[in-house]
């Protein structure tokens, strides 16, 4: 186990040191570039932002005095459009509020997506299993663009319970819109699967075998049903959980949360390198994580799976 | 002998004390709460005034900073840290007299060398700040070799006689100096403070500032705090004493949350303005804007040979119906127009354009005749390209001038795209018609037509033209420069090298207790210090 986490550690490095290589050349290969504005500026002014910012080495020597700097200091460099901040602190600020509402959205999309697909599952074709069909296909089609702004029309404008945006650690009002807008589709997503993968395995020999000893039904499912049932649903969570904790451009756009999903798509639009890589690295880092933590939890929930 | 200006006689005037800060007439309820919240469309990418390029980001600056003059209600200037300036016989040097009792946050006087610094920092190339080119904008002695490199920052044409005496040497007279001391990137800041925390200094924690507002807190991307300073020289006449701008990237949850009561002004999206003027009389505002939307026409050598025909550039302006475009795609109260400076500019007299005054039928009727003279008709069609970038209201249009080039025999193909693409293919003359639009950096109508010069570095376009030129030349010296002005739209007018489409309106909800917004400045710049919160 050990000498498999080590070996995927070890394959870790060389990925990321691709997605830093590929995505800055990328990013330097689009039009245009963090100083371009529709106020053309002068050459000389744009030749002291240039020479400030060391946009005007060579590339090879640009991206290896950053990923020095990464690994040396652990400095991701300044902001080529947000001036006063380093790319540092733009993650500090941002990535903790997505990490909130992301955490929180993905403990709400497990557990209500579970739960429906695997009740949907064992009541199958019953009035219960079209209601939780029904409730996830709803929520799957309904995109977060148009919730968003539904829910604020509805908790903020007509019944003023909630504020309609912004973002405050000490006040919890301010996370749900957000929560609820994120986990709805990933619920739906989690409950589908979950569904199948349960009717699969209430199917099987296994589940035959405990019915035919006798066992009481409820045992029969939390026993011996859930966590095979679970399998394809872990593999798609890690994905999923990395895709919530960093954000969603959506849920910042219309709940002003300054969170990194949407600082991550101004980068991208603002020609801001340094933030771009940033985020994209944290992101990246997180994937290979979390990808080898469902793997790992792989091992633990199905005996089959040796490492 | 020295001039002493009529602003200086303002400044006489204007020191009873009414004239300054909140100005409430007599007999007015204030409302307990006095504090403001306003929207921001983004995240402010600075808070130094000498990094700082955005409109919002100079909206703020405003609050926390003082710079020479401000501007009234009306965009006349009015005495900020300089009470009067005098001005040579030459028309190169000025003199101000800086107000004694103007201190920063900390309680340091606001002095002379403060503004040294800040100009300075402005043109040096170590700051490599984007808006270096304002400080050539301004003429000042040795700004643009400054910032090339030639010259050290301390040859800069501007010093400190004493401590409230500033003098600032310019290199060619320009009529319109005092009014370019409004923007921000003219504000002082301390050079001790910038020294010590470096690009850190702008954090509410390290930030020292001159203006009627401290910072309290800014969350990239999610709000920005402003308090009323107890230092500000005019802090007893400053009524609203917290100042919140909230970033909502999204239009119409801004909205959504005005209507809510989160803030107290915000811009009406696009096309929505009768109705909320129907729902919201007394809230639902328009003021004219200083910024002029056109679609530029490619001349130089890149662009397509039928657009260098002067008959092919009128067909198309002639065909482009603007009321349609005002009325029924902006529905705002934008005005159409049919030249470059916006008409509410200050001083600015719109010159007579033949077509402006035929009418739509007469017009296109003219412009299938020029095109047919230019050897294109819907036989024979034109192939052209309009780039837009990514924005509903530019789709729309886009798709209109569509159908009116259709008649003609002109094919236009739109090509949408992303804002830095956009703004690259136009700076690299790769374009047939460019969407474009220019905001005023002051209020006087050379911030416009400089634009058309061919020694301009915004003239994407490539139009050249030496009568333009010289007429512009001329401008910066004489008396007055409006006929001169006048000249130089005609020249557009005839030469039509691109196509006037509308003149900008700020269409805004405004909450209808808060009071002393300006309403007649076309630069619509506003300072806290002047706003106050009635008793509903």
């Amino acid at each position: 186990m050990i000498v498999y986490i080590l070996k995927r550690v070890a394959i870790a490095i060389p990925t990321l040191l691709l997605l830093i290589i590929f995505s800055f050349l990328l990013m330097h290969a689009a039009p245009g570039g963090p100083f371009t504005q529709e106020r053309e500026l002068p050459a000389q002014v744009l030749a002291n932002l240039n020479a400030k910012y060391g946009l005007d080495q060579p590339l090879w020597k640009q991206i290896t005095s950053y990923i020095w700097g990464i690994v040396a200091h652990f400095d991701f460099g300044p902001s080529f459009v947000y001036k006063d901040r380093t790319v540092n602190e733009i993650i500090a600020q941002g990535f903790p509020v997505t990490l909130t509402y992301g955490g929180i959205s993905f403990l709400v999309a497990v557990f209500a997506g579970v739960t429906l697909g695997a009740v949907a599952a064992v009541k199958h074709n019953t009035i219960i299993d079209y209601f939780a069909v029904g409730i996830s296909i709803g929520a799957q089609v309904l995109p977060n663009f148009v919730m968003a702004p539904i829910l604020v029309i509805v908790f903020t404008l007509i019944l003023g319970w909630l504020p309609g945006g912004g973002w405050r650690f000490s006040d919890p009002s301010f996370w749900i819109m957000p929560v609820i807008a994120l986990s709805t589709s990933y619920m739906a997503s989690i409950a589908r699967i979950m569904r199948s993968s349960m009717l699969e395995v209430l199917n099987s020999n296994h589940i035959r075998t405990a019915r035919a000893k006798g066992l009481p039904g409820h045992r029969v499912i939390l026993r011996h049903a859930l966590k095979p049932a679970l399998l394809p649903v872990i593999s798609y969570l890690g994905p999923a959980f990395v895709a919530m904790i960093t954000g969603s451009v959506i849920v910042d756009i219309y709940f002003s949360t300054g969170g990194i999903g949407k600082a991550f798509v101004d980068s991208a639009l603002n020609r801001d390198y340094a933030v771009m890589m940033g985020v994209t690295i944290l992101v990246g880092a997180l994937t290979i994580l979390f990808n080898l933590i469902v793997d790992i939890v792989y091992g633990w929930i199905d005996p089959k799976i040796r490492y | 002998m020295k001039l002493t200006t009529a602003l200086s006689a303002l400044a006489i005037l204007a020191a009873t004390p009414a004239a300054f800060a909140a100005d409430i007439p007599e007999g007015t309820v204030l409302s307990e709460n006095q504090t403001y919240t306003f929207w921001l469309l983004d995240a402010i990418k600075s808070m130094d005034p000498q990094i700082n390029t955005d409109v919002e980001g100079s909206d703020i600056l405003r609050n926390l900073f003082e710079g020479l003059y401000n501007e009234d209600a009306k965009g006349d200037l009015i005495p900020g840290v300089a009470l009067s300036h005098d001005l040579s016989d030459d028309g190169l040097t000025y003199t101000f007299h800086l107000r004694p009792e103007a201190v920063w946050s900390d309680g340091k006087p606001v002095t002379a060398g403060d503004f040294v610094y800040a100009w300075q920092r402005l043109a040096d190339p170590a700051t490599a700040s984007e808006y270096a080119w304002y400080m050539e904008l301004m003429q000042v002695v040795n700004a643009s070799k400054i910032t090339a490199g030639e010259l050290p920052p301390s040859d800069l044409g501007v010093k400190a006689i004493d401590d409230h005496t500033l003098e600032v040497t310019i290199e060619t007279p320009l009529p319109y100096f005092p009014q370019m001391l409004v923007h921000g990137s003219t504000f002082p800041v301390r050079q001790d403070v910038i020294e010590a925390f470096g690009a850190d200094w702008t954090k509410p924690e390290n930030m020292v500032s001159n203006g009627a507002y401290t910072l309290s807190e800014h969350i990239l991307g999610e709000r920005v705090e402003m308090d009323k300073s107890a230092t500000y020289w005019d802090a007893d006449k400053t009524v609203m004493t917290h100042l919140t701008g909230l970033t909502i990237n999204d239009n119409n949850q801004a909205l959504t949350r005005y209507l809510a009561g989160e803030l107290d002004r915000v811009q009406i999206p696009a096309g929505q303005y009768p109705r909320l003027k129907a729902e919201y009389p007394d809230e639902a505002t328009s003021l004219p804007y200083s910024c002029s939307y056109i679609y530029n026409m490619n001349l130089s050598e890149k662009g397509p040979e039928a657009l260098k025909d002067v008959r092919v550039r009128k067909a198309l302006s002639y065909a482009m119906n603007r009321d349609i475009v005002v009325d029924n795609i902006l529905q705002g109260g934008q005005r159409a127009s049919y030249n470059w400076t916006h008409w509410a500019t200050a001083g600015f007299v719109m010159p007579e354009i033949d077509y402006s005054h035929w009418t739509q039928e007469e017009r296109t009727a003219k412009a299938k005749e020029l095109l047919a003279e230019a050897g294109y008709g819907p036989e024979n069609p034109l192939d052209l390209t309009l780039n837009y970038n990514t924005d509903d209201s530019h789709k729309k249009i886009a798709i209109a001038a569509q159908q009116f080039f259709k008649p003609l025999g002109v094919n236009l193909t739109l090509n949408n795209m992303e804002w830095k693409v956009h703004t690259d293919r136009m700076q690299n003359q790769d374009f047939d018609l460019a969407r474009y639009a220019w905001c005023g950096d002051y209020n006087e109508a050379s911030t416009y037509l400089d634009f058309f010069t061919s020694y301009s570095g915004h003239n994407n376009g490539h139009f050249f033209n030496d009568e333009y030129d010289a007429i512009m030349k001329e401008s910066k010296t004489a008396a007055d420069p409006q006929p001169l002005y006048t000249q130089a739209e005609q020249i557009l007018a005839t030469e039509m090298p691109f196509i006037p489409i509308y003149h900008y309106a700020k269409v805004d909800m405004i909450a209808s207790d808060i009071k002393g917004l300006p309403t007649e400045n076309v630069m619509q710049t506003w300072y806290g210090r002047d706003l106050y919160r009635v008793a509903e």
